[in-house]
């Protein structure tokens, strides 16, 4: 995806292939003499890591529906018999629920990579909204996945959310029965969320394709925030990348392994195997973790139409990062102001989730509040007024100077003598 | 010299880390010991040992088989448990009977069946296939008889739980710390430790019992005390051959025995879990090194001079 490939296949048969339809070259200047700049860290591996992940979810997904059955009547029966019944049935079920929390682990470390690194930036507008739009994709995913198993979390999780299109003025009320197909949240319900959490997922796979696409075009920021100036700067995907990547994903897949095998439903919620019932509403009812902060943003306002409005800007205002954050420096390595708002931007945001798991009391409705304001302060004040006020430290001149040190950047010198290899572990 | 330093300070901060989880401990222990009530009345069920519990967790088969029991002549009486099977009961994993125990079994049930090619229901004896039939046709009658519905036993261990708050329940995720047998420990809480004497004052309305591990509406629970159906209120058994195996029957070992079974009915896949889980942990744990063995190979001498690409 980066300009004409220099690929020639070795076989005759390859070459009458490639003249006719160019994939193998595609895929050749892509994922193998792809040129990434060399000083990425592991926090550069969390792409891969997701794009891993977005397929064991797909294919444990794909089968899991051969077993279930989307009926307000049957669906609980139908997990349960996946459970005990299909082979390995449960090993695909704890697969899929704790893939899911795997998933938003993951895209939550990719995505405050990208704020740390400036990875948003010029001329990274469209990678970064693209990523955006995969965030919400995935959120509307998981909610309608949670929804499926038809437990009692479930089923009150889909009537909470959904009554929240009823503050919208005027047609609040049509909307929602419009969503539940009905008067409640119940049978034709679960089918829709069935069938939209089967198509989301591909959805979310065309939009990496075009993820990835953006970001083939002007490469892969990196640490040091500076632009790949000549050939010493970069290394080709394959096999540097290609064997880092598949290092990182092995070593997350033993921590996803630890919770599949060992504590299936830690992230769960007890309530959920207890089936669905519309007259017993749970003493509390609370979403998935990686839910938690926008629920506490929800909770924080005392009327409903604003709670949900400050609630979707939360995350709508990711989608106009690139244009808040002012500096112009990307890498947070050379931001020391900058670098303490992140952190506490981050602890931030844990505390929300903890704020969003509690039951609501003064206490945590002020803390939730205090959480709140900074949240909107750090994209809204914060940023846009750091890129102006705060004296960066001095950038380095290019990659190669920023990973062998000055005395590196002297390109003649020889090999084994210079700085320790600088790679973050 | 150098050394010596670094060796004093390791054994100072080992030390020092050991006192430190021997208090945490002893407080933890002093917090166990007091199975009492906090300040709103309620008992907080505490973690028990079970077999099953870790990493190398198995269920212990005569632990299963006497649960069984109780559960059949004692449970089963109210409760429902439609998501097991009889051949579970004989599948590797659980209890383990015999296939031909299990057959004699499910035959003592009369199973509605049908319709027969003349359009009639009739009653067959249970197979092993049959789900565990309940004592009642549907929940109307047993909330007529009862006064409530018992909740389904199948489930039950995973749908009860233990809240220990934060930070606590972060470290139930953890190796070595890992907890998944809450509804265990809340189960044998409840029947072994929650019915007791309700406070002064307070009157218990009838058809209803005080039970302290019970959350909300004064800890009433309408179950009476399953433990008061096979023991005298001296704790002496009804049925001191109660187990066939010659476990003597205690109250505590009665409570134990059966969370172990319901944990069972609930995760019967749990043995074959976690002996996989092992294999894949070992084998990722192999495949990451060479990995980063690989890995490391690849990218020797990178960062020491322009690469030669």
């Amino acid at each position: 995806m980066s300009g004409p490939s220099t690929y020639v296949p070795k076989s005759a048969f390859g070459r009458w292939f490639e003249q006719r339809l160019p994939i193998m070259g595609l895929m050749h200047s892509s994922f193998i003499v792809f040129p990434n700049p060399r000083n990425l860290n592991y926090f550069w591996t969390f792409g891969g890591i997701l794009s891993f992940m977005l397929v064991a979810q797909i294919l444990t997904g794909v089968t899991l529906a051969m077993h279930y059955v989307p009926d307000a009547r049957l669906a609980f029966n139908s997990v349960e018999h996946i459970m005990r019944d299909v082979n390995y049935g449960w090993l695909l079920r704890y697969m899929h629920a704790n893939g899911a929390t795997m998933f938003f682990l993951a895209v939550y470390i990719h995505m405050l990579r990208g704020l740390y690194y400036g990875s948003y930036k010029a001329p990274r507008e469209v990678l970064w909204l693209l990523g955006v739009i995969i965030f919400l994709l995935m959120m509307a995913t998981a909610f309608m996945g949670y929804v499926l198993p038809w437990g009692q979390m479930s089923f009150w999780g889909a009537t909470v959310i959904t009554n929240l299109f009823s503050a919208i003025p005027v047609f609040g009320n049509y909307v929602t029965a419009w969503l539940w197909g009905g008067f409640s949240v119940g049978d034709p319900t679960l089918n829709r969320f069935f069938s939209l959490h089967y198509l989301l997922p591909f959805m979310i796979a065309g939009v990496v394709i075009l993820h990835i696409w953006a970001l083939h075009v002007p490469g892969s920021n990196n640490p040091a925030g500076v632009e790949p100036k000549s050939s010493k700067d970069t290394l080709p995907f394959h096999p540097y990348f290609t064997i880092k990547d598949g290092f990182a994903v092995v070593v997350f897949m033993i921590f996803f392994a630890w919770f599949v095998f060992f504590v299936p439903n830690f992230f769960g919620h007890a309530d959920n195997y207890n089936p669905a019932n519309p007259l017993v509403t749970p003493q509390e009812i609370v979403p998935e973790w990686y839910f938690l902060p926008y629920y506490a943003i929800l909770r924080s306002i005392p009327y409903k139409l604003p709670g949900v409005l400050t609630m979707f800007a939360s995350i709508a205002v990711f989608a106009f990062l690139p244009w808040l954050d002012t500096s112009r420096v990307r890498s947070g390595t050379y931001r020391p102001v900058f670098k303490v708002f992140f952190w506490v931007f981050v602890l931030c945001g844990i505390g929300l989730g903890y704020i969003g798991s509690q039951r609501v009391s003064d206490a945590t409705i002020l803390a939730g509040r205090l959480l709140l304001t900074y949240y909107f302060v750090f994209f809204l004040v914060i940023l846009p007024l750091l890129g102006l006020l705060e004296t960066p430290r001095q950038v380095p001149a290019s990659i190669s100077a920023a990973v062998l040190g000055a005395k590196g950047a002297a390109a003649a010198m020889p090999r084994g003598v210079g700085a320790e290899p600088s790679v973050k572990g | 010299m150098k050394f010596t330093t670094t060796w004093k300070r390791l054994r100072l901060a080992a030390a020092s880390l050991m006192t430190a989880s021997l208090l945490v401990g002893a407080t933890s222990l002093s917090v166990a010991a007091a199975t009492k009530l906090n300040a709103e009345g309620l008992i907080i069920p505490q973690r028990q040992n079970w077999s099953f519990a870790g990493v190398f967790g198995r269920y212990d088969r005569a632990q299963l088989q006497r649960g069984f029991k109780v559960f059949h002549d004692v449970c089963s009486q109210c409760h429902a448990a439609s998501h097991l099977t009889f051949r579970e009961l004989s599948e590797p994993g659980g209890p383990e009977f015999t296939k031909a125990q299990v057959k004699a079994l499910a035959a003592t049930y009369k199973i509605k069946d049908g319709p027969n090619d003349q359009g009639e229901m009739f009653t067959r004896p249970g197979k092993p296939s049959d789900p565990w039939p309940w004592t009642f046709p549907n929940d109307e009658s047993a909330k007529s008889a009862l006064g409530a519905v018992p909740p389904d036993m199948s489930l039950l261990a995973k749908a009860r739980t233990v809240e220990y708050g934060f930070p606590y329940f972060l470290a139930e995720g953890l190796p070595f710390f890992e907890d998944e047998e809450q509804g265990p420990d809340y189960i044998y809480a409840l029947i072994k430790q929650g019915y007791m004497d309700p406070p002064k004052g307070m009157k218990v309305p009838s058809g209803l019992y005080y039970n302290a591990v019970i959350q909300g509406s004064n800890h009433l629970i309408k179950m009476p005390s399953p433990l008061a159906m096979m023991f005298d209120s001296a704790g002496k058994p009804n049925d001191p051959k109660f187990y066939t195996d010659g476990t003597p029957i205690t109250e505590d070992q009665v409570a134990r025995d059966v969370s172990a079974f319901l944990m069972w009915a609930a995760e019967p896949k749990l043995e074959q879990r976690k002996r996989m889980g092992f294999n894949v942990l070992v084998f990722l744990g192999v495949f990451a090194t060479l990995l980063y063995l690989v890995k490391r190979k690849v990218w020797a001498g990178v960062h020491d001079a322009p690469p030669s690409v």
